[in-house]
């Protein structure tokens, strides 16, 4: 049985320990906001957060999130005035996404970012939002987060 | 496709009250039968059309596919326009709706009415047994850069134009005054004189009895209410917040998923699978094979994906699996000494190199590449009742339809597809590309219940419909005065679009010619086809020309554009604004191209340098584009951000090799993509020459790779013959070349 809490719920679920988060969440919880992209960690499309932090969830089986707290897209502004959070609200205001499958992923791990780090550098950015965006919203994506961390900073 | 169809609008009452306008091209000998077709259909089905209902709200119905490109903003911004409704009161749809689709008979006679011509990139499907689906496809494909150009100019403004026409007619009859005396705006018709007003919703029902003018008067650009405006994109919201629905999210109640193994080499069967383990999972239903695969059905689709990939399974041997990627080039090198087929010949282009003061002579290869959408293929198909369901992102709905039709022998009416939006097209999801769409049809075919067949990323990179590669010769000769007299280009598979080849820039003698060397590899439309392969040729050779006659490469190319003012202003813009004439810092180094591609013409200016362990860095590119006029200038950008880095990202990385008869490459791992840290500044400069509209998905795309490589020329003093630059290791020259 896994047990784990998404989006303030907590779920206990009948699956095998070694099925990676991303297909419990969605094939399981029915959460489609989160991504499959690529099965192997490399693209990001399946970010979410673990206890804050930002976790690719296609190779993160659910035995490793026991007990935790997971936030996915669809949770993320649960408790924010308005329904969006800054960084959602910066995505709309730049025009961020293109085809938006990406997105996702891209939002929790600028969110996951920011959270910790509310004034990163370029360099701390860049090294943090590994993310693949194949329609190339990257200069987009670098504005967005520029127009937040300039007003927290 | 052609420009100047005849057209004819279709007005009618829709239930509860409100006018429809659809809007056609046909010949009009079908006018009739077209409209004939309309009668007793409450919610006929058309190309391009919009609804006005006694709420006031405008429906928009959209029969293009987003992709992030956004056209489901700009198309509507083109009839809300002419229409001169209220931004605000605008609605979107997608066409096809589920209840308008089912009206097949409409489809088929506006089909079959139409006189189009197929797109050559369809060219396998409009052979195929019918030219009815190639022709329905048509009507609704997304792709070569054309839903605004030609849909949007031809039909949407069209429709919103007649249908403001129409309004004014009903609003002249019911407050009494001559239609003169009237105005519209912001869905309203106004009469100043009396201060009386009626909103469109109010005449909707009595404007529908009125003749739809077939010729209504366009706005002038100076008119314009929307267009030029940097409308917010009306998908953007839903793709902040996880609800925007791509086809790999559709759960339908009771489904299954499917994962798939195919052949690696492609044209091979199935051999002999091992199914028991498999079928001892948990979860697993059922162990479907096909002729060149095999999938495992389970309740979730990572135990299907577990279960399928601990069975054996064997495919059989074809006389392919020793072709690799040098035995492909090779093949090419042999067929271009061979007969070559005629594209532009133009002068003496043998005499003009025999009597050249001095000749140059290179030959560039580009590697196949795969589309690597973000979205992994996937399709969701449910048998039931004699019918079908599909639900998928493609760029075409009705062209699915009708092979999914086709695949699973049902009629066209009893396929009905639920349009979803793409997590990325490039030419991947074109209904000439259906290898997943058939497989999943296949196996649902099986099953009573929806089955979702989901490619892994695996899959998807070796089973894609590649853009294929290309081997390119070139020779050129200068007079004795050093001007450019003879140009000979002879390279691999003339493709779509069929001028891709062509150099814009004035040379006397000209011989381009081309060689059929055809592989087992499937080869389709990758972002703007043939020109993403033959704008790094031809503009590197060029770039060779300027540097071989000693000449500024930026003024070399100006010299040659004497007859094309408006490729002479574009590359004037890209350098000016990119201060070509500027000093740069220490190791960086500029370069410049230019293509015209999908009737828009980009020039882009590249500043380059070298890393500090030999990689390329791209610090910012300047991208001048002149499509005419800008529907959506926001969205001009994007695309031309975009583009720019889909160009990019294959001129560093993009490689797929073949051995054994298959791909090698498997994932980003080992196909890599550019991410944030490397993407440059995009810098825009668009350009109102005033020219008929030019497409926007794909023309930034082309020239990167030749500004790249251009500036690294410099850099460096090494010519980049061949892509992609990953392959390079480079190293500063220790003084830059002018």
């Amino acid at each position: 049985m896994a047990r784990f809490r998404v989006n303030g719920t907590a779920q206990e679920l009948d699956i095998e320990p070694d099925m990676p988060l991303l297909w419990a969440l969605r094939d399981e919880l029915g959460l489609t906001g989160t991504k499959f992209g690529c099965g192997i960690a490399a693209c990001g499309a399946c970010t979410v957060m673990v206890n804050g932090n930002p976790v690719r969830s296609c190779v993160t089986p659910v035995s490793a999130v026991e007990d935790t707290e997971i936030t996915t897209i669809e949770g993320l502004a649960v408790n924010v005035a308005g329904g969006l959070t800054p960084v959602q609200q910066a995505w709309i205001e730049h025009q961020v996404p293109q085809c938006g499958y990406c997105q996702s992923g891209m939002i929790m791990a600028v969110s996951a970012l920011l959270a910790a780090n509310p004034a990163p550098t370029d360099a701390e950015i860049d090294g943090a939002i590994t993310n693949v965006c194949r329609c190339g919203t990257y200069p987009r994506i670098r504005s967005a987060i520029r127009s937040l961390t300039s007003a927290t900073a | 496709m052609p420009m100047n169809r005849r057209r004819f609008l279709l007005g009618t009452v829709i239930a509860g009250g409100g006018l429809l306008l659809g809007y056609a091209s046909t010949r009009p000998s079908k006018h009739r039968q077209a409209n004939a077709a309309l009668d007793g259909n409450a919610a006929p089905f058309l190309t391009t059309w919009l609804r006005i209902s006694p709420d006031n709200t405008v429906t928009v119905l959209v029969p293009h596919s987003e992709m992030g490109q956004g056209v489901l903003t700009a198309l509507p911004m083109m009839a809300a326009d002419e229409l001169d409704a209220d931004w605000n009161l605008v609605r979107v749809e997608q066409a096809p709706a589920t209840d308008l689709f089912a009206n097949g008979v409409l489809i088929k006679g506006f089909a079959t009415s139409l006189g189009v011509s197929i797109p050559g990139f369809l060219d396998g499907l409009a052979t195929a047994a019918t030219m009815k689906v190639a022709e329905i496809m048509n009507m609704q494909i997304t792709g070569g850069s054309s839903s605004v150009r030609f849909t949007g100019e031809q039909g949407m403004r069209v429709a919103g134009a007649a249908a403001r026409q129409m309004l004014l007619q009903a609003a002249a009859q019911q407050l009494q005054v001559p239609e003169s005396e009237l105005s519209t705006r912001l869905s309203h018709v106004h009469h100043q004189a009396s201060g009386r007003s009626l909103s469109y919703g109010e005449l909707a029902s009595a404007a529908a009895q009125f003749e739809p003018p077939a010729n209504p008067m366009l706005k002038r650009p100076e008119q314009f209410t929307l267009m030029g405006k940097p409308i917010p994109r009306i998908d953007i919201p839903a793709k902040v917040d996880g609800s925007a629905p791509f086809g790999i999210d559709a759960r339908p109640a009771g489904m299954l998923y499917a994962a798939v193994k195919t052949a690696p080499v492609f044209g091979s069967r199935l051999a002999a699978v091992d199914s028991a383990s498999a079928l001892q999972r948990r979860g697993v239903v059922r162990v479907v094979e096909l002729d060149d695969a095999v999938a495992v059905v389970a309740d979730n689709y990572w135990r299907a994906r577990q279960a399928l990939d601990a069975m054996t399974v064997r495919f059989e041997a074809t006389p392919n699996d020793a072709v690799n990627t040098a035995s492909i080039f090779a093949q090419y090198d042999q067929a271009l000494q061979g007969e070559l087929n005629e594209d532009v010949e133009k002068g003496d282009t043998p005499a003009a190199l025999a009597a050249a003061n001095s000749v140059v002579e290179a030959t560039y290869r580009v590697p196949y590449l795969a589309h690597a959408a973000m979205e992994p293929m996937n399709c969701t198909v449910h048998f039931h009742d004699g019918r079908c369901d599909v639900w998928t992102g493609t760029q075409d709905n009705l062209g699915i339809r009708g092979r999914v039709a086709s695949v699973s022998g049902l009629d066209e009416n009893a396929v009905t597809v639920h349009a979803h939006y793409l997590g990325g097209g490039f030419g991947r999801r074109l209904p000439n590309a259906t290898n997943t769409i058939d497989q999943a049809t296949r196996i649902a075919m099986q099953f009573d219940v929806p089955v979702k067949t989901i490619w892994s990323r695996e899959d998807d990179m070796q089973q894609d419909y590649y853009r294929p590669a290309v081997t390119s010769r070139f020779r050129a000769g200068f007079d004795a005065a050093g001007q450019l007299t003879a140009w000979e280009n002879h390279y691999i598979g003339k493709n779509e679009p069929a001028e891709a080849a062509h150099t814009p820039y004035g040379i006397p003698n000209q011989s381009i010619a081309y060689a059929d060397s055809p592989t087992h590899i499937p080869f389709g439309a990758w972002r703007s086809v043939a020109h993403s392969q033959h704008t790094f040729f031809l503009e590197s050779f060029v770039d060779e020309l300027a540097h071989h006659a000693g000449q500024n490469p930026y003024q070399f190319r100006l010299n040659l554009l004497a007859d094309k003012p408006r490729h002479a202003a574009v590359l004037k813009a890209a350098a000016e604004q990119a201060g070509w004439d500027r000093n740069l810092p220490a190791g960086r180094a500029r370069g410049i191209a230019l293509q015209e591609s999908f009737g828009s013409i980009v020039a882009q200016v590249a500043e380059v340098s070298i890393g500090e362990t030999g990689e390329v860095r791209v610090h910012r590119v300047t991208c001048a584009i002149d499509c005419g006029r800008a529907v959506n200038p926001d969205t001009v950008r994007s695309q031309a951000e975009s583009g720019v880095i889909f160009g990019l990202t294959a001129a560093l990385y993009g490689e797929i090799t073949i051995d054994k008869g298959a791909v090698v490459q498997r994932n980003f791992n080992d196909y890599e993509m550019l991410r944030l840290r490397e993407s440059p500044e995009v810098d825009v400069v668009t350009i109102e020459s005033g020219a008929a509209l030019g497409g926007l998905g794909e023309p930034a795309t082309p020239p990167v790779a030749a500004a790249v490589a251009n500036a690294l020329y410099i850099l460096t003093g090494q010519r980049v013959r061949e892509l992609p630059l990953k392959n390079y290791r480079f190293a500063a020259a220790p003084s830059e070349r002018a």
